[in-house]
């Protein structure tokens, strides 16, 4: 726990990457694998299941710190975070305790769960006792399993790679899916050994960069595949093992979310890995995304709703064939197998299913239906880049949001990497920007937060781009609205500031220098497109990447 | 607070009927006592000013030469209108006061700010027994808890010295009246040179004029071209933060020095690299053992956390009300103006 609290302040203390990086690396090198595999489960943002409920923890503390409750809950809105709060209030401690990370988790931590409640209020205090402000502190975070420090995956991988000399995208790829933080799993993670096992495990999803200039700067127009950019979940669907395994890009396990595209891919050869887009389709066309919501806020799959908002793959690439990684294999190459692939399973008795001609309005034939519920991802044709941008324009129509731009010589790379993929949108256009501040708004909205303030990233730090009142729907507004009470951090008269959590992607139609706006920037006519619910804040647009929309 | 009272609750602040002075007045009035010079509790403008003696330098400073200002000894006590006025030291800045009034064997003490921590740049707290207790509640709130200050000046040594083992410049923002010089007072000056922003180096001559040791410092825009920054340690106010004034020094590690540090979410709105929990106010325990040792009767809290005071109180029994002050924002708020000190 010591040298995980040093490491705790080390990053608290710095805003700096490369500092960052190095003290997470010095502490793998400090500290034995069995805590060095929590630290990578707490520093990648994975958490426990709720331990104990926050206001039994809040008046534990209470009672040791020999202060009222109501007492404890001013003390809360000044602090604006729970573990925080209790740290600051219990009794003083010089104490410093001296166990294991591991231990701490492993013997005291996970076994709360399964204890009566004064059983878990002794434990607890008894735990505090042993500790220090700053451990208290941290351990009060593990807990309420709100651990956060300013780190992303990126960096905790880098630090990987630079404590084992394994290769980041092997790190990558060993952290995606699920697994257990024990020593074993530690070791593999940065086992130079290459041979994997997991059978449900992704690839780290390759990411496109956005386009902020012409396509001309990208060379000869042959050199690209030209697809849609489809406006679903990005998702990879994993067929190994006699099992069908459908990852979202945020890691999560969405498999029984969606059957019909379960079935489907039973139907692909074992050791397969497709990349592709979950899309709301019915019949010949894409449905908004806002159908989609439906399918991805309902626990229970019903008929009813499977009927109404039909779901297909729309597959980008073939990431795995035959068991073995493609992901080296040119884009070209890669897009060839996936249609041989995906037309040989194409023969199924389905009374939808066959060879149909697909056209996109225009009337390029551009590719061939294969099965209702993994299609391939149309290719755009163009002569010109200048004929492309014309196309372009039809995006808005298609409902897509622009086109993708792949080179075809390209590997499938991890993250998101300049060069060999780009997004280049429609307008309006749009930036993932992340909740600041917010206010209640007036009229039937009084007593609601509904005005919201929004930030970029600039050197570490968000600044304000953005006012948005508009877009969410009464459900969402609700949601933000309980978000910002229980996520206050401070509050200026009617303004509280809140924990910068939420990502929303806020569309607008024009952007301009300003010197009466903190960022420099003005932007016209925002308004919320959609709640990136997907996405952590870190991977919010940047000030650089906002700014370069500028004309 | 009732008609009868001592000291009264106004539009211009507090007022003493039978004395017919304000203390710490926030508009022009006739005759007035000044705590202390901050700027938010001396404002320019009024007829007369007393203070302590300690204090005149500053207070001159802070308000021009052109405004009447008397002075007496801490301790010594003058009769004002009806009423007999002393000052006593409250540890909060050099020359800071609590105001103590006597009226027909009645006694009133006007606390002001106040830390009882001893500090070296001040005189020490003393505790004055009265009926009625006008008491600060900056840090009203038992999450703020200080660790003596010896250890956090370690801290900032610390700091400062790895700063210097890296080649990096130790930039500290602090109130430059009573924080900066407290820092001074309080940090090795053996490790490196100390050099101080304009205003912290005014002030800072003025300490040393009133007889308080301090460290040699220079300001910085008195330094030769081509001073190396890499060693040393700078003391700054928070208001040059962000600006250009910082940048002149290269490489760069920066701190705040504050009670509001005690919180990681202010500390982090700071955008500092380091925040140093040191506060020239009275924390938790302070303001409750005060409280009590006073032995006061009535209670009236002002600045700061009050309602969370005054409920606290009233719980254990103490009567206590809260008494408004024209720089209060919204309760709980955490964001100090820049002319209020912490």
């Amino acid at each position: 726990m010591k040298a995980f609290t040093d490491l705790y302040i080390a990053l608290d203390e710095t805003t700096k990457t490369n500092e960052k990086i190095e003290a997470i690396t010095a502490y793998f090198r400090q500290v034995p694998s069995k805590d060095a595999a929590w630290a990578v489960f707490f520093l990648t943002g994975r958490k426990p299941k709720q331990l104990i409920q926050a206001p039994k923890l809040a008046a534990w503390a209470s009672d040791e710190a020999g202060v009222p409750y109501w007492m404890f809950d001013n003390c809360y809105d000044a602090v604006g975070d729970l573990a925080e709060t209790m740290a600051l209030l219990l009794p003083h401690n010089n104490l410093e305790s001296e166990r294991s990370l591991s231990a701490w988790v492993e013997d005291t931590l996970l076994p709360l769960r399964t204890v009566p409640e004064q059983e878990q209020k002794r434990i607890m205090v008894a735990a505090w006792n042993e500790m220090n402000e700053w451990q208290r502190f941290i351990w009060n975070k593990l807990i309420t399993g709100a651990f956060r420090v300013g780190v992303s995956q990126r960096l905790v991988i880098r630090a990987l790679e630079l404590f084992s000399g394994v290769d980041s995208q092997v790190i990558a790829h060993r952290l995606m899916g699920s697994w257990q933080p024990t020593p074993q799993f530690f070791e593999s993670l940065v086992s130079k050994d290459t041979s994997e096992s997991d059978v449900s495990r992704p690839y780290p999803f390759f990411l496109a960069y956005q386009l902020d200039e012409g396509p001309e700067q990208l060379g000869l127009i042959d050199e690209w595949q030209i697809e849609w950019k489809w406006d679903g979940i990005r998702a990879q669907v994993v067929r190994r093992a006699g099992e069908v395994f459908i990852w979202t890009r945020g890691e999560e396990l969405v498999t029984h979310r969606y059957p019909e595209i379960v079935e489907a891919a039973m139907l692909l050869p074992d050791g397969t890995v497709l990349d592709g887009e979950i899309l709301p389709w019915k019949e010949a066309d894409v449905m908004p995304f806002a159908q989609l919501q439906l399918r991805i806020g309902r626990k229970e799959v019903t008929k009813k709703l499977l009927a109404e908002v039909p779901v297909i793959l729309m597959c980008y690439d073939l990431l795995e064939s035959e068991g073995k990684d493609g992901r080296e294999l040119p884009l070209a190459k890669r897009r060839e197998m996936l249609t041989n692939l995906l037309m040989g399973i194409a023969n199924v008795p389905r009374s939808d299913s066959g060879f149909a001609q697909l056209t996109i309005a225009g009337g390029v034939p551009s590719c061939q239906r294969v099965s209702s519920q993994l299609r391939i991802s149309p290719t755009v044709q163009a002569a010109t880049w200048n004929d492309l941008r014309q196309q372009r324009e039809r995006s808005r129509s298609l409902n897509v949001e622009g086109l993708m731009l792949k080179r075809l010589a390209s590997p499938y790379r991890v993250g998101r990497q300049r060069g060999d993929w780009w997004k280049w949108k429609v307008n309006p256009h749009t930036m993932d920007a992340v909740l600041i501040y917010a206010q209640p708004g007036s009229g039937k909205r009084a007593s609601l937060y509904t005005d919201y303030t929004f930030g970029v990233w600039d050197d570490g730090k968000l600044v304000p781009i953005a006012k948005a009142y508009s877009g969410l729907t009464d459900e969402e507004i609700r949601k933000v609205d309980e978000f910002v009470r229980q996520n206050t951090v401070d509050k200026f008269g009617p303004v509280r500031v809140v924990k910068p959590s939420l990502v929303f992607e806020l569309a607008f139609e024009g952007i301009q220098r300003s010197s009466r706006h903190k960022s420099g920037i003005a932007v016209r006519f925002p308004r919320m497109h959609r709640w990136r619910t997907d996405k952590p804040p870190e991977e919010a647009d940047t000030l650089q990447s906002v700014s370069a929309l500028l004309q | 607070m009732s008609r009868d009272d001592l000291i009264q609750s106004t539009e211009r602040g507090l007022y003493c009927p039978a004395g017919g002075f304000y203390i710490d007045p926030w508009e022009p009035v006739d005759s007035c006592i000044i705590t202390h010079a901050h700027g938010d509790h001396a404002r320019p403008g009024s007829s007369r000013y007393l203070t302590a003696q300690r204090g005149l330098a500053l207070l001159r400073t802070r308000l021009g030469p052109e405004f009447v200002i008397d002075s007496i000894q801490y301790g010594r006590a003058v009769k004002i209108g009806d009423v007999t006025v002393s000052l006593h030291p409250s540890g909060h800045i050099l020359g800071a006061a609590q105001v103590r009034i006597e009226y027909k064997g009645e006694v009133w003490v006007v606390s002001g700010d106040y830390k009882v921590e001893p500090d070296k740049t001040c005189d020490e707290f003393e505790l004055i027994p009265c009926h009625t207790f006008v008491t600060e509640s900056t840090f009203g709130l038992p999450i703020f808890r200080w660790r003596p200050s010896s250890e956090i000046f370690d801290e900032i040594n610390r700091w400062w010295f790895a700063n210097k083992e890296q080649g990096k410049c130790s930039i500290i923002f602090g109130y430059s009246l009573g924080k900066a010089q407290r820092i001074l007072a309080g940090v090795d000056h053996t490790i490196g040179p100390i050099y101080s922003h304009g205003s912290v180096q005014r002030l800072t001559e003025q300490y040393r004029e009133a007889g308080v040791a301090l460290p040699a410092t220079q300001h910085v825009g008195a330094l030769p071209k081509g001073t190396k920054f890499d060693s040393a340690l700078i003391i700054a106010p928070p208001s040059v933060q962000n600006s250009v004034w910082t940048r002149q020094f290269g490489a760069a590690s920066t701190a705040y020095a504050s009670g509001w540090m005690r919180i990681r979410g202010t500390r982090r709105r700071k955008s500092v690299d380091k925040g140093f929990t040191l506060s020239d106010h009275a924390d938790w325990q302070a303001l409750n053992s005060v409280i009590k040792g006073t032995g006061a009767q009535r209670v009236l809290v002002t600045h700061g956390y009050t309602a969370e005071m005054v409920n606290w109180l009233t719980a254990c029994g103490i009567s206590a009300t809260a008494l408004s002050t024209h720089f209060e924002g919204e309760l709980g708020e955490l964001q100090p103006s820049e002319e209020v000190s912490d």
